[in-house]
């Protein structure tokens, strides 16, 4: 679950970003509009632990962020924060099944190969855990990446932009992929995006999507 | 996966840079340890071949060259010096031992020496095999000499004028071999060692040939030594007895630790501008590694950033940066002893100086342990900034990215 209210960010050059309250349940879908600028990322940031809020409170999964020391903050997002980015950050000196492993070694804890087998099996790649990045498609990379980010099977999934560059059928197949997962996790999956299409595919798979469409960052000012 | 491993993976992502920066790394470490190594064997085999050495005393000329030739035999002497001045310091009241040392010859570029049963005694010799001599023309040989030339018990050689290797035989005189010292680490392992009789007689037999007949009276009045190694019988001598040589008789005395220390000022200086040398090279490798790591953090940036986003504190991270800096290091002190070791033993080969003991073997001197220190060190020092920036690795930064 994400719940917020009075939510705010101050960046370093004085403006002050306000966002919309949010509640969604645990298991729940929100869709995250908004033109590039809008403070999509921002929004992420804070949901994830990594940056403070300024005003307003978050809770996450149960917790409510802000006034956790940083190793804690660390430590609660390894074991409750899924991440998808856009950019997939797939190591390319590191193979399939080794770049899993890195989230084991970023929460600081024993590495679990049954479940990094059982997480490439279940996003059907198993049979490239041997392989470099370079040698997989664009598809298998996002799987990959997928993988990775709920290896920790952690209670929020956040994904960027996950459809930037993929044709309709590949468009539709990743956001299908994102809301399995979720749902097999029973975590809460959030999607930053400004693709009409992921819209449109989640429609088709849950009633219960929610939106939430952020403006332009206001320069110098609160946004409204 | 654990850190180490991790960053060994990130280290060889990028396969010439990191042989690059290991190679550039290790030559400077090299040139560390070539120096280490140098004066480290230097000043062992001049403690270890002047020990218990007051004085030295020969033919006028230079006395570090007295001190090279009659010691360490590693130069030619000045001259010879009458056995009768010899004898005569032998009753000085100061003097506790005189020992005579007579050069001239060599077999397959290893000295003969010509002296009293005292030399090896000083240098607490013992046998391996066989005997001392007991007579004139019965050869002892250095442990370095019999393992080289084969040598054994029995065997006879016949020495050559000179030095080195090259001058004509004394055809007529051969040497038996009656022993072989065990090593002992001095200068005695690479040398053949007789009576000083041999000597005379190799070069009266020479003479004769070349002379003809001599009177033998003549030749026993004429006899003479190389040099004599003299020991006080208190080290108060040190202030009268050389200036008595010196000014008293028709020889000169060298004091083996006045001259010893001026030699090594003498390396010192050319010890210093290496050392200037290597310290540039040290400089250069870590500016290297400085440039390969920060480049390393700029394009690994997301990557870094994604782990954070996984959960990784900063500390850890940064970790990674500074543990593939010690894998770079660890690799180059290894490289720099290695070729360290090889430059001094390629030294040693090219100088002729490993017949000499004062350069080769495998050493490894306590003070090597300055070249991982400075290894991981300058890695270390040179990783700190790119750590720096891996720990303030800009998630926000990321995610807004595209």
């Amino acid at each position: 679950m994400i719940q917020s209210t009075g939510l705010q960010f101050a960046y370093q050059t004085g403006a002050t970003l306000a966002f919309p309250d949010v509640n969604v349940p645990q298991g729940g879908v929100l869709l995250l509009g908004g033109p590039s600028g809008s403070g999509k990322s921002t929004w992420l940031a804070l949901v994830a632990g990594l940056i403070p809020a300024s005003a307003g409170s978050l809770q996450v999964a149960g917790q409510m962020l802000g006034g956790m020391g940083a190793l804690k903050s660390d430590a609660w997002r390894a074991a409750n924060i899924g991440f998808l980015p856009q950019k997939l950050h797939l190591s390319a000196a590191l193979t399939v099944q080794q770049n899993l492993a890195l989230a084991f070694w970023a929460a600081g804890v024993a590495q679990d190969n049954a479940a990094i087998d059982a997480a490439l099996n279940a996003l059907g790649v198993a049979d490239l855990a041997q392989r470099l990045p370079a040698q997989l498609s664009g598809g298998q990379a996002q799987r990959v990446a997928l993988a990775r980010a709920v290896l920790m099977r952690p209670r929020v999934l956040l994904a960027d932009e996950p459809t930037a560059s993929l044709d309709d059928h590949n468009a539709a197949d990743a956001v299908q992929l994102l809301w399995t997962t979720a749902q097999s996790l029973g975590a809460t999956l959030v999607i930053a995006t400004h693709d009409a299409r992921v819209g449109q595919s989640l429609q088709g798979l849950s009633s219960a999507v929610q939106r939430l469409d952020l403006g332009r960052i206001p320069t110098g000012g609160v946004a409204p | 996966m654990k850190t180490l491993s991790l960053s060994w993976r990130y280290l060889w992502a990028r396969p010439l840079a990191a042989l690059l920066n290991v190679l550039l790394l290790g030559l400077g470490l090299a040139s560390i340890t070539f120096l280490l190594l140098v004066a480290h064997q230097v000043e062992r085999a001049f403690d270890r071949d002047l020990a218990g050495i007051d004085l030295v005393v020969g033919a006028k000329g230079s006395p570090m060259q007295l001190i090279l030739s009659g010691v360490l035999h590693l130069d030619v002497p000045p001259g010879n010096v009458p056995l009768a001045a010899v004898n005569a310091l032998q009753k000085h009241p100061l003097v506790a031992e005189v020992i005579p040392v007579s050069l001239g010859d060599n077999f397959q570029a290893y000295r003969i020496v010509g002296t009293s049963l005292a030399y090896p005694a000083h240098y607490g010799a013992a046998l391996a095999q066989g005997r001392l001599w007991s007579a004139p023309m019965e050869a002892v040989l250095g442990a370095t000499v019999a393992r080289k030339l084969g040598l054994r018990l029995g065997d006879t050689f016949v020495g050559s004028h000179g030095l080195g290797a090259g001058g004509h035989a004394h055809g007529d005189s051969a040497y038996t071999v009656v022993g072989v010292l065990a090593a002992n680490a001095s200068v005695l392992d690479r040398l053949i060692l007789t009576d000083t009789a041999s000597v005379w007689k190799v070069h009266e037999d020479h003479a004769s040939d070349d002379e003809d007949h001599k009177d033998h009276t003549a030749v026993e009045e004429q006899r003479e030594v190389t040099l004599a190694l003299v020991r006080y019988k208190s080290p108060l001598a040190a202030m009268s007895f050389p200036r008595w040589v010196n000014t008293s008789t028709e020889m000169q005395a060298a004091a083996p630790a006045l001259e010893v220390t001026r030699l090594l000022h003498m390396l010192g200086l050319g010890t210093d501008v290496l050392r200037a040398f290597a310290g540039m090279l040290l400089l250069t490798a870590g500016l290297s590694v400085f440039i390969a790591l920060w480049n390393a953090v700029r394009e690994r940036r997301g990557d870094l950033a994604l782990l954070r986003m996984l959960g990784a504190p900063p500390a850890r991270i940064a970790a990674l940066l500074l543990t593939e800096a010690l894998w770079l290091g660890l690799m180059a002190a290894l490289l720099g002893l290695a070729l360290g070791q090889g430059f001094v033993l390629a030294l040693g080969w090219l100088l002729g100086l490993g017949q000499s003991l004062l350069l080769g073997g495998a050493l490894w001197p306590a003070e090597l342990l300055w070249v991982p220190a400075l290894a991981l060190g300058v890695s270390l020092g040179a990783a700190l900034l790119p750590a720096l920036g891996a720990y303030r690795s800009d998630v926000l930064q990321l995610l807004q990215s595209r």
